[in-house]
């Protein structure tokens, strides 16, 4: 059973985790992620791996708690394990030098822009990253992005840190300033249609990774399916990246939020029984 | 030992013992099983009436050729156990094969009673023998056989897979089975369902697999975590792709995206191989549709629209657009289905999915069809009736129409011949595909077919993966 070999917090809400997946981390390339379950009650959630030591033959895994089984990951300690991991999963990221490429990365989405953003490098572009965060505290990785990358810039809501705004702000004052040859952005679903919105307008190549919902990940339920470019793609093999400017965001959204009602049901059920626990110790 | 002539008299007199199930208003709210298996008294006096023909067609019906006569004798005889080892010579899920095999058009239908009257009920009395030895916890093994010192991949834990583990274990061979899921089973774990085919039983099959000294690799995606020629390159001397066809196809009608409109397999997913009907015990959640669609009119589609019910559907349809006797699903199948309650809306083709301002499904748009002329196939193909349009009020819909060819592994093995579907091109014999040393069998090269039809595709790559690896240099 995968084991966590390392596990820290980068923010409140968001774990790091390091595991032990020996045939995984041989595997995988940037843009790849894995389906995990956590124990026998689990069920399975998708995972972008944000980076691999194929010798030491672990993975690296970053999760926001949003709901139950992102909570539950959160509270596991080193030592712990996993029940399954699959993967690597989906097609890996089509990376080539651009010229100047920039990844927008908003939230827990910087994790994912993180290994594509090195391999961009890697190439030889030029890769100037906005990274952009509700408020200072959520901002993720901005050692790790600023060795990936030859510039940085950051945005929070609040103006907590760097320039107060929206990832956008910083992307159109960016391609005003200079040519940009490819896009890539990854966070909230919200975010990554206003980045296309943006991009479009310039005919900026862009690429987005979605994040709809999954349950095998290996092609044979469907249910991550998005329209890209009018014809249904299912995100687990065909994806997760895709032309930004192709897919249809206002449906994914509508998707995503699917069983609302039961994944608050489930965190609730599970804020319970933690809180029973310590009670009864 | 040939019968005496009063002896066939009275036997062929005897007449079939019907299985005793659970009261269908009941079990339309459970996910217990249907069917609840004879009794022993009941298995002897179904097996008296076999008539142990010396050339028993029987037998030819069976794709992986179980010495049925052979078992039911022994039944007859009150001896279960020695049952239950005749039928293990020859099928490694004996179990599940006698809950969902369609004996009908297999065994059963060639057996000689069923010219004039009831044939054996070959079906029950195999499924009593596994039963009865899983739930005495008896499982013999066979002698351990000289070990060959070659090594073979499956890739695919389904049934086919399966077969062919077993086969090529008793033959002595180190025999690895690559699996994409976190349990071994395919479709008999995340597609049949709880209330045809417990999956503890599956389980208990497998493990005797186990115990035969097959090892299974779970969450390994082959074409991802492997590819054909990283097993090749460490150490495996054939290979057997079982991997089934996962694809599920969808209508390509507006409004399928709409949240509530599931593919049969990811419904099927989350209520069986997830467990969403026991949530939030587990975590995976399902939609509990008051008023569920169902289209398609194979077992799939059976197995959806009664899973539906179960999760608490008030009306569950069926939505097929040929009429009943077009139906592929399996008679017993439509009967359980009508007994528990479901609405069948024959000759219909949902034509548009309706859905509200948030995204979630109202309703589905039908037409009724009606059966033109017979086609070079000698299908009757369904044509439109012209503005009959009507909207069922509904919730949830699920598509059962069919799944295609999984591309992951093909895709990532260019050497491959596929056909023009994308399922992989195999001796029909011997399975032998274009790449030497692979070998290919079940769904992945007939497209979605039976669970034992994908046994007897392993049973014969077994024997021909047997001599290939024979005849390799030591």
């Amino acid at each position: 059973m995968p084991t966590i070999i390392q596990k820290r917090m980068l923010s409140p809400n968001v774990g790091w985790l390091e595991v032990e997946v020996p045939q995984i981390a041989k595997k995988r390339k940037a843009g790849q992620f894995v389906i995990l379950r956590i124990d026998e009650q689990g069920e399975r959630i998708p995972l972008t791996i944000a980076d691999s030591n194929p010798e030491k033959g672990t993975i690296t895994l970053i999760c926001q708690s949003i709901g139950k089984t992102s909570t539950q990951l959160n509270s596991l300690q080193t030592g712990d394990t996993i029940r399954d991991i699959a993967g690597p999963l989906g097609q890996p990221s089509h990376l080539e030098n651009f010229g100047t490429a920039v990844c927008v990365g908003g939230g827990v989405g910087i994790a994912v822009t993180y290994p594509i953003a090195k391999a961009l490098k890697e190439l030889g572009n030029t890769v100037i990253s906005i990274l952009g965060a509700r408020t200072k505290d959520l901002l993720i990785l901005e050692d790790e992005m600023r060795s990936a990358s030859n510039e940085v810039r950051i945005a929070t809501d609040d103006g907590s840190y760097g320039v107060k705004g929206f990832v956008t702000d910083q992307l159109k004052a960016l391609i005003q300033e200079r040519p940009v040859h490819f896009v890539l952005a990854i966070g909230p679903t919200i975010m990554m249609k206003a980045v296309s919105n943006v991009t479009r307008e310039f005919g900026i190549k862009t690429m987005v990774s979605l994040n709809s919902i999954m349950i095998d990940g290996t092609g044979m339920c469907g249910g991550c399916r998005v329209t890209v470019g009018g014809r249904a793609k299912f995100v687990c093999v065909d994806g997760p990246e895709f032309d930004g400017h192709q897919v249809d965001f206002d449906e994914l959204m509508l998707r995503q939020r699917m069983y609302l009602t039961e994944e608050k049901q489930s965190l609730d059920q599970f804020h319970q029984c933690q809180l029973d626990a310590q009670l009864s110790k | 030992m040939e019968l005496t002539k009063d002896e066939r008299k009275r036997r062929m007199s005897i007449p079939r013992h019907k299985m005793p199930e659970q009261d269908p208003v009941a079990r339309g709210r459970n996910f217990q099983e249907v069917n609840n298996g004879y009794t022993p008294e009941l298995a002897m006096a179904e097996a008296e009436r076999c008539l142990q023909c010396g050339k028993p067609r029987c037998v030819q019906g069976c794709p992986v050729n179980v010495q049925i006569p052979q078992f039911i004798a022994a039944i007859a005889a009150g001896d279960f156990m020695a049952a239950a080892h005749v039928l293990h010579e020859d099928n490694a899920l004996p179990a599940v094969c006698g809950r969902v095999c369609p004996q009908e058009e297999q065994c059963e239908q060639l057996c000689v009673l069923g010219a004039k009257g009831d044939s054996v009920a070959i079906g029950h009395l195999e499924r009593f023998a596994a039963d009865y030895e899983r739930e005495r916890g008896a499982l013999e093994l066979p002698q351990k056989p000289t070990p060959t010192g070659k090594r073979i991949a499956i890739l695919g834990a389904g049934p086919s897979g399966l077969t062919a583990a077993g086969d090529l274990l008793k033959a002595g061979h180190d025999v690895t089975i690559f699996e994409a899921l976190h349990v071994a089973g395919g479709v008999l774990m995340y597609g049949i369902p709880e209330f045809r085919l417990p999956k503890k039983i599956v389980q208990a099959e497998i493990e005797y697999l186990k115990k035969l000294g097959a090892t299974i690799e779970t969450n390994a995606v082959v074409g991802r975590t492997y590819t054909i020629d990283e097993l090749f390159a460490n150490g495996y001397h054939a290979v057997y792709v079982a991997n089934g066809a996962g694809l599920p196809k969808f209508m390509r009608i507006p409004g399928e995206n709409l949240n509530g409109v599931y593919s049969a397999n990811e419904y099927l997913t989350r209520s069986n191989l997830m467990k969403a009907y026991d949530f939030p015990n587990y975590d995976t959640p399902i939609a509990r549709g008051k008023n569920v669609a169902v289209f398609g009119g194979g077992n799939v589609a059976m197995d959806a629209v009664r899973t539906a019910l179960r999760l608490g559907a008030e009306n569950a349809y069926l939505i097929y657009r040929r009429s009943e006797a077009e139906m592929p699903a399996r008679k017993e199948e439509v009967h359980h289905a009508k007994e528990e309650g479901i609405q069948f809306h024959l000759l219909t083709n949902p034509t548009r999915i309706l859905g509200d301002d948030k995204g979630r499904v109202i309703g589905v748009e039908c037409l009724h069809m009606e059966l033109g002329a017979p086609d070079e196939s000698g299908r009757r193909s369904p044509i439109p009736v012209e503005g009959s349009e009507f909207v069922l009020d509904v919730d949830t819909v699920v598509v059962a129409i069919g799944t295609g060819a999984n591309p992951l592994l093909t895709q990532t093995t260019p050497d491959l011949k596929l056909n023009k579907w994308g399922y992989i091109v195999a001796d029909e014999v011997t399975g032998q595909t274009s790449k030497p040393g692979v070998f290919a069998g079940g769904d992945i090269v007939r497209g979605a077919a039976t669970v034992i039809l994908a046994m007897g595709d392993g049973r014969r790559a077994a024997a021909a993966i047997h001599q290939y690896v024979m005849s390799l240099p030591a």
